[in-house]
């Protein structure tokens, strides 16, 4: 690897000699690209575009629960004829939507967006590399992500409708397109999207891993990486232990699907059909899929809080409480996910005394998240913060954490679980865990590093309004849903209607809720118009950035501005000191640069 | 058309008008030196108080969604198991909601608090062990609190049922529910899924139910022979399709029948009785309270899952996997609608795992009876067994 950086600072040299001989193409500069940065830029963008379509389709059967049957024009207008008749989203469609805008918002924005933009974005910049370990493979993982994202679109536009199962497509339903129309093309082709998808992210991990391990510049001790880079880490390696199975998951259930195999399928008369599938379990396949389903929540989750880690220390210009204890929590976060898996399956028909273990383990995750929680607060405690959006946003980002952790408990506990399995209270509760937390964490990495993305600023007051219509409205949408949940509603119904026959009381109160939220879930939509907007604007017309808008301590603000393919010009920074010296006493300044040499007679933190 | 081209033009008006807002103040910010990158005092303030309000809102709607709904808004539990999970849920719920007033107070407290100050300096506090061991050790300890309870309550839910529970199959299938009683012997008959037909919907395995199984798999109207028939009769024309999907389903119902004969050859008539005296129910479930129940759950296609709210329990009904939950109803459903407050107020038991378009739709009424009415009910299901009503239709 030393001789890989060697060979480009050689490059750098001899390029500073012959300024006009490096021009790029415009097809290996912004299409095919192998530098991090750009390939950085390409997943914010696709991601950005594909949460906008998932977003779109929650509006759409938001729509449906908070009025149930009434015609929409939007729903004809997006839906056509076949799927909205009159304007009335028909039931297939309905589960079509949920399904799609869950696996997009979960891995094509959560996954790919969040840890492929700020991944490839700050790996090589926050720890003082020339590029990613292979540029290749990282540009090869990038048009893997988007070749997914265009065939899960692509399978939206099917005549038999998209994928319907869920975004936890069980078989047997997503197993026989006699059970439900969208399990014939939309299922396989959202199966081959995933596969792409898969093999996508492996190559993003694994050259993540391999580049923190490897390319450090000099100084660049573990211990002194910055918390962001921490977090990458660790989800990189639960990227690659965890996806390979979804991959043999999703494997088992295309052969079921095509090749006429057993693997899920047991004693099931379908439509009339009685299949000679024997021995098959459903079990196997929940396991499998949460194997990767519960280590998910916190590839989504874990580069936010790295991300908020980052930016919460320097805006409160402050060193982050308890660096270690971070990393530590972290990595017993990292650990612990991969125990936990089973408690997506308390009333699966899994053994009960294996229910009880995956309680103990899914409970032990609180005490590494408290952690996290009070070294945030104590972070903020005496500090002098400064509001920029990105920091509202990492705020926000710790507020919601805990409200969507405190339901995780309640969750975990596998007795509770049975009352309030599979209702709108676990929707709430992941919703604010990854709907909010992930995506506040987002959008303060967006806000934060934009200078650093496009060498331009984003407007402020546009953040601000941004931000506080999203907070309120987002939180609109998710409280009230934890009374719906507590009260009893399913998930993944239609509508309510069946209320009437025995509790009308109740289904009052649900659909006024649902009214709620659904006013809630459109104001949240149109506030983020503000920020595509803020945020193409900016790119062609924001103000110039400085070199160090937040005066801030880590490797990428000493870069400069204007992106150059091996990014720094001449030799790579050297680090002295860990990420954190704010305010350090003694120093005039509130911040101190990690390639700063420690002044005479400093310690170290 | 008219109106989606309004809605167009407003947009594309709307966007203009932000970018020559945001040109505005670009304008003023260079006329005043004001740099993106600096936060000012005022904006600093303002979003402090802004973050201190949205602190207060926060608890305050919390509280009157609390006070408006509350977390039983579901209504009181109607079985012992479920007056249990509420008690564990209440306690969970003080302590849950005691650490988000807590931790999210002090978050919007210190937010708004420690807001940049002219001349005030951060202060340095990188870490502090003490601290640290300590919000370790609480939770730990807390959370050793919720488990215990947590475990204990789950022990009690999925123990085995006492020996006078009655069992019940409750057999799920897009989009209905069928209870199958086990009659006066109190033991469900065996069932096989290759047995079920319209005479025998839930496949029960008895001597004759196999030979009809057996005769329809060859000489019924889509049986094995008719479809050979149709193959091989020269006058009829299909297209490539319909070939292979009846070559396919000839090629199952050969397998089908084989596995069919090798269940006559083993079947034991003994055991026949268990399930000729079944009683099979639809629409609505009947219960007796204070009487604890076994339930049985399966599924004929697709996952489904058995959902009780009231009683708060629930389980998958898992396609080749027998899974069972059980409950003790300790409310009459009169005895409900006064509590409720409602006279149409119903007990029910709806699927609550995704299964097909109609899933909201797939539902069983339930009422659970005093002791009188129940065996009332039962006494006028005494000619209505599986025997009964197994031959009646064959007569037909």
């Amino acid at each position: 690897m030393a001789s890989i950086s060697e060979e480009i600072q050689n490059h750098e040299k001899h390029d500073d000699h012959n300024d006009h001989h490096h021009e790029e193409h415009f097809v290996s500069k912004y299409i095919f690209s192998q530098d991090h940065k750009m390939i950085g830029k390409q997943f914010l963008i696709t991601a950005i575009f594909m949460g906008i379509i998932a977003m779109l389709l929650s509006i759409l059967f938001r729509l449906q629960l908070a009025w149930p049957g009434e015609s929409f024009e939007t729903l004809s207008f997006f839906l056509g004829d076949r799927w909205a008749p009159d304007g009335v989203l028909s039931e297939d469609m309905y589960l079509g939507l949920v399904t799609i805008h869950g696996t997009v918002m979960v891995f094509f924005l959560l996954t790919g967006g969040l840890s492929g933009t700020f991944s490839n974005l700050l790996i090589p910049l926050q720890l003082g590399a020339r590029d990613m370990a292979s540029g290749f493979l990282n540009m090869l993982s990038y048009w893997f992500f988007f070749l997914s994202s265009i065939l899960m679109v692509v399978s939206m536009f099917v005549q038999s409708g998209p994928a319907m199962a869920g975004w936890t497509i069980y078989p047997p339903l997503s197993a026989l397109p006699q059970a439900i129309s969208g399990s014939g093309m939309g299922m396989t082709l959202w199966l081959f999207s995933m596969a792409i998808f898969i093999a996508g992210s492996l190559l993003g991990s694994l050259n993540y891993i391999v580049t923190v391990f490897n390319l450090r510049t000099v100084g660049m001790k573990m211990t002194r990486m910055p918390l962001t880079i921490w977090a990458f880490f660790v989800t990189a390696i639960l990227g690659v232990l965890s996806f390979p199975v979804l991959l043999s998951c999703a494997l088992l259930l295309i052969m079921d699907r095509m090749a006429g195999t057993s693997f899920y399928l047991s004693d099931i008369i379908i439509g009339g059909e009685m299949l000679t599938n024997h021995g098959g379990s459903i079990l196997l396949f929940e396991h499998l899929f949460w194997f990767l389903g519960h280590p998910e929540v916190y590839i989504v989750l874990l580069p936010a809080l790295g991300l908020s880690s980052e930016i919460i220390s320097t805006n409160s210009r402050k060193p982050i409480f308890g660096y270690r204890a971070m990393i530590g929590s972290i990595l017993a976060i990292g650990f612990l996910s991969f125990i936990v898996w089973g408690h997506h399956m308390y009333v699966t028909g899994m053994n009960p005394f294996l229910g009880s273990v995956f309680v103990f383990t899914t409970l032990l995750i609180a005490i590494p998240s408290a952690v996290k929680v009070f070294n945030y607060l104590t972070t903020l405690w005496k500090g002098s913060i400064v509001y920029t959006p990105a920091m509202l946003f990492a705020i926000a980002l710790v507020s919601t954490f805990i409200t969507g952790g405190v339901t995780g408990i309640i969750l975990a506990d596998s007795a509770l679980d049975i009352s309030v399995h599979d209702t709108y209270f676990v929707v709430a509760h992941f919703h604010v865990v990854m709907g909010m937390s992930a995506v506040f964490g987002m959008f303060a990495g967006v806000y934060h590093w934009f200078p650093k993305m496009y060498g331009r600023m984003l407007n402020t007051r546009l953040g601000y309004v941004h931000f506080w219509l999203t907070l309120v409205g987002s939180y609109g949408v998710f409280f009230p849903m934890h009374f719906v949940g507590i009260a009893g509603a399913p998930r993944r119904y239609y509508d309510y209607s069946v209320y009437t026959e025995f509790d009308s009381n109740t289904l009052n109160m649900m659909m006024d809720l649902n009214v709620i939220i659904t006013l809630f879930s459109i104001m949240a939509a149109l506030a983020q118009g503000i920020f595509l907007f803020n945020f193409f604007y900016s790119i062609y017309r924001g103000p110039k950035a400085p070199q160090n808008p937040w005066k801030s301590n880590t490797l990428e603000w000493t870069a400069p501005v204007e992106h150059i393919h091996g990014n720094w010009p001449g030799e790579l920074p050297t680090v002295h000191r860990w990420p954190y010296d704010y305010s350090k006493p003694g120093s005039d300044v509130d911040f101190i640069p990690q390639n700063v040499p420690l002044a005479e007679g400093e310690e170290e933190h | 058309m008219e109106s989606k081209l309004i809605i167009l033009l407003v947009i594309i008006l709307g966007i203009i008008g932000i970018a020559q807002l945001v040109r505005v103040y670009e304008l003023v910010s260079k006329l005043r030196d004001k740099k993106e990158h600096e936060i000012t005092y005022r904006d600093n303030q303002l979003n402090s108080k802004l973050m201190l309000l949205f602190g207060i809102l926060q608890s305050g709607s919390l509280i009157f969604l609390f006070l408006k709904y509350g977390w039983t808004g579901r209504g009181v539990a109607a079985s012992v198991e479920g007056n249990e999970i509420d008690w564990l849920l209440n306690l969970n719920m003080i302590i849950i909601i005691s650490v988000f007033f807590l931790t999210n107070g002090l978050l919007f407290f210190f937010s708004y608090k420690y807001v940049k100050k002219p001349g005030v300096k951060a202060y340095y506090y990188p870490h502090n062990n003490k601290l640290e061991i300590l919000w370790t050790a609480v939770p730990a300890c807390v959370l050793a609190i919720i488990i215990i309870l947590g475990l204990k309550t789950w022990n009690n839910l999925t123990s085995d049922s006492p020996k006078e529970a009655i069992v019940i199959e409750l057999y799920g299938k897009q989009f209905d529910w069928t209870a199958r009683y086990s009659g006066n012997d109190n033991k469900l008959g065996r069932f096989d899924y290759k047995l079920t037909l319209g005479n025998n919907e839930l496949g029960l395995l008895t001597k004759e139910t196999i030979d009809s199984a057996l005769f329809d798999m060859q000489y019924g109207p889509t049986g094995i022979e008719s479809i050979k028939s149709k193959l091989n009769n020269e006058k009829l024309v299909f297209n490539d399709s319909v070939i292979s999907s009846m070559t396919v389903s000839l090629s199952r119902k050969e397998r089908l029948a084989r596995l069919l004969t090798q269940m006559k050859n083993h079947h034991n008539s003994k055991t026949d009785k268990i399930a000729w005296d079944d009683v099979i129910q639809k629409d609505t479930l009947y219960l007796c309270v204070d009487q604890p129940y076994e339930l049985k759950l399966r599924s004929r296609d697709i996952i489904h899952s058995a959902y009780f709210p009231q009683f708060r329990v629930q389980m998958n009904c898992v396609p080749g996997l027998p899974t069972r939950l059980k409950f003790t109803p300790n409310i009459t459903t009169s005895e409900m609608r006064k509590k409720m407050n409602d006279p149409k107020y119903n007990f029910i038991l709806m699927c609550n795992k995704i299964c097909g378009g109609a899933h909201y739709k797939m539902k069983m009424m339930v009422v659970v009876l005093n002791k009188k009415e129940y065996s009332n009910w039962w006494k006028s299901k005494a000619n209505q067994t599986f025997k009964d009503s197994y031959f009646a239709s064959k007569d037909i």
